[in-house]
């Protein structure tokens, strides 16, 4: 049967906008991760075929959910444990007697909240968070996920199954944390959102450097997440992060897909608006004084967005912004950073000394050793430079990223 | 839903019986006890003699073979064991945190599996 390009267009955007709203709350009727989701995975096909024949309805979301649910009884009533789900069919009953009015997401409690956090549980293991959260909240397939991650789909399948099986037997909870948890439950949340972005915007594989498609949905997820939690800096400080990042997006890449440093990059090929949102956006939540990690990376961003050149970046100011990130997280990456930012703003020789106390922590990582090479260079030490890029391309995975550094051993 | 917390430690560094820390330790046990039971979560739970005492068997082949010891050679053995009965996992957390061997060693929490009736 032919779909209409129409009826196609209108059900890949119900997926893409509300498969996270539709999915939690059948979820929530139905306690169980598998059904909900084959229950809607019904629907959306059902509603491919019947949105053909006849015209649409006029609420598409009420339209699916209500399906949804009623293949949710179909399943309970042909499954084994039927009669373990007595009381979850007579709550479908109801639900489905109930809904004579077609619902609109408005009229629906919003349900995300609960699933995102059962998603980032820190029982989980972490690379299925963020597989569960991009499939349960995000609607991707587990073939786009797998894609995206460079695994097999069967691995993939296997991962999301495994964290969906534990949920349910494990007992892990389908709720908000009460209040005195959020403090150790919300930096799991932002975490799983972040990791989304960066392997999006830095692949750690394969021979793409970035992958829209992981930061926009990324994106979308931290929108959801201050939209549900406006009151929480941090949520809208990890929103700001990735908006001036992922505003560089089109001059991080040639044409030929080869890495393009910040220092070499066309500004004018920035996202304006988007960089305007995230600086007005950043610039309200830092007044709040409620400083995170996810503000500080972000406001070290904009010292960048709001550069005319590289040359005109105010690195003493990010140079100190590290300090103050390093306090809340010590991590030694941020003090490569740091000494990159030192290395403008006082001198190579300066930042060189900073780097060589790394040395130990950051052996095996590859910036540590481009960073080094191009310190070594600037100091006029090439044979000393050429070694380091050499170590630096021995440890790099990524083939964009290969060439950048073949590229820059060839010009010292 | 019900829980089985087992806990684990390495018995080298357990004070001795008698000693001031022993005291102490038994304190921990009674107080972190006290409150299972207060909150009405306690479903059980013994303490362990040590893997010393331990005797691991197999049978195969309709014959009993027996071993001296515990199965695994790991410094950290399990000492003792608790059933909580736990709304979800988060709860269940909640309680194995108390338990003192969470301190030194480690606590695995597994949920108790339901046998359809």
């Amino acid at each position: 049967m032919s779909v209409p390009t129409s009826v196609r267009t209108a059900v890949e955007d119900l997926v893409r906008q509300e498969w996270g709203r539709l999915n939690a709350s059948l979820i929530k009727s139905l306690g169980d991760f598998q059904l909900a989701e084959d229950s809607l995975q019904d629907a959306i096909e059902s509603a491919l075929a019947h949105w053909s024949r006849n015209e649409l309805p006029t609420s598409p979301f009420g339209w699916v959910l209500q399906v949804a649910r009623r293949k949710a009884i179909d399943r309970l009533r042909r499954g084994a444990s039927f009669a373990q789900k007595q009381a979850e069919y007579e709550h479908l009953l109801r639900l489905d007697q109930e809904a004579h009015v077609p619902q609109l997401p408005e009229t629906l409690k919003d349900e995300r909240l609960r699933l995102i956090f059962t998603c980032c549980h820190p029982a989980i293991e972490e690379r299925a968070r963020v597989g569960l959260t991009l499939r349960t909240l995000g609607g991707l397939t587990t073939r786009e996920i797998a894609r995206a991650f460079l695994v097999s789909e069967q691995t993939m399948a296997q991962r999301l199954v495994r964290a969906k099986s534990k949920i349910t037997k494990a007992g892990i909870p389908y709720e908000v944390p009460d209040d005195d948890l959020w403090p150790e439950r919300l930096p799991g949340v932002l975490q799983t959102i972040y990791l989304i972005f960066n392997e999006g915007y830095a692949s750690t594989a394969g021979d793409h450097p970035i992958r829209f498609d992981l930061c926009d949905e990324a994106t979308r997820l931290a929108r959801v997440m201050l939209s549900l939690r406006p009151d929480i800096a941090e949520c809208e400080g990890l929103l700001c992060l990735m908006l001036l990042n992922h505003a560089r997006r089109d001059a991080r890449t040639s044409a030929n897909g080869d890495i393009v440093l910040l220092e070499d990059q066309d500004r004018a090929l920035w996202d304006r608006d988007m960089i305007a949102e995230g600086l007005a956006r950043l610039q309200t939540v830092l007044r709040r004084g409620e400083p995170g990690p996810y503000q500080l990376q972000a406001a070290i961003s904009a010292i960048h967005s709001e550069a005319r050149s590289f040359e005109e970046t105010d690195w003493a100011e990010i140079a100190l912004i590290y300090n103050a990130l390093f306090e809340m997280t010590p991590n030694p990456v941020l003090l490569l950073n740091q000494a990159v930012a030192i290395s403008y703003s006082q001198s190579v020789e300066a930042a060189f000394a900073r780097l060589e106390q790394l040395q130990a922590d950051l052996d095996d990582y590859q910036p540590f050793y481009a960073a080094k090479a191009d310190f070594l260079q600037r100091a006029g030490r090439c044979d000393e430079a050429k070694a380091a890029y050499e170590r630096a391309i021995s440890l790099s995975t990524n083939q964009a990223e290969r060439h950048l550094l073949q590229a820059k051993l060839s010009n010292v | 839903m019900k829980y089985l917390a087992l806990l684990y430690s390495d018995y080298s560094t357990d004070p001795d019986f008698g000693s001031p820390e022993f005291a102490e330790m038994m304190a921990a046990y009674q107080a972190a006890n006290d409150r299972f039971v207060a909150d009405n979560v306690m479903a059980g739970g013994e303490a362990l003699q040590g893997p010393e005492t331990a005797t691991t068997l197999k049978v195969r082949n309709g014959k009993t073979e027996t071993m001296d010891g515990p199965f695994a050679e790991t410094k950290e053995q399990l000492g003792g064991f608790y059933i909580f009965d736990c709304e979800n996992l988060d709860e269940a957390i909640k309680y194995a945190a108390m338990i003192p061997a969470a301190k030194e060693g480690s606590v695995e929490i597994r949920p108790i599996m339901e046998l359809p009736e």
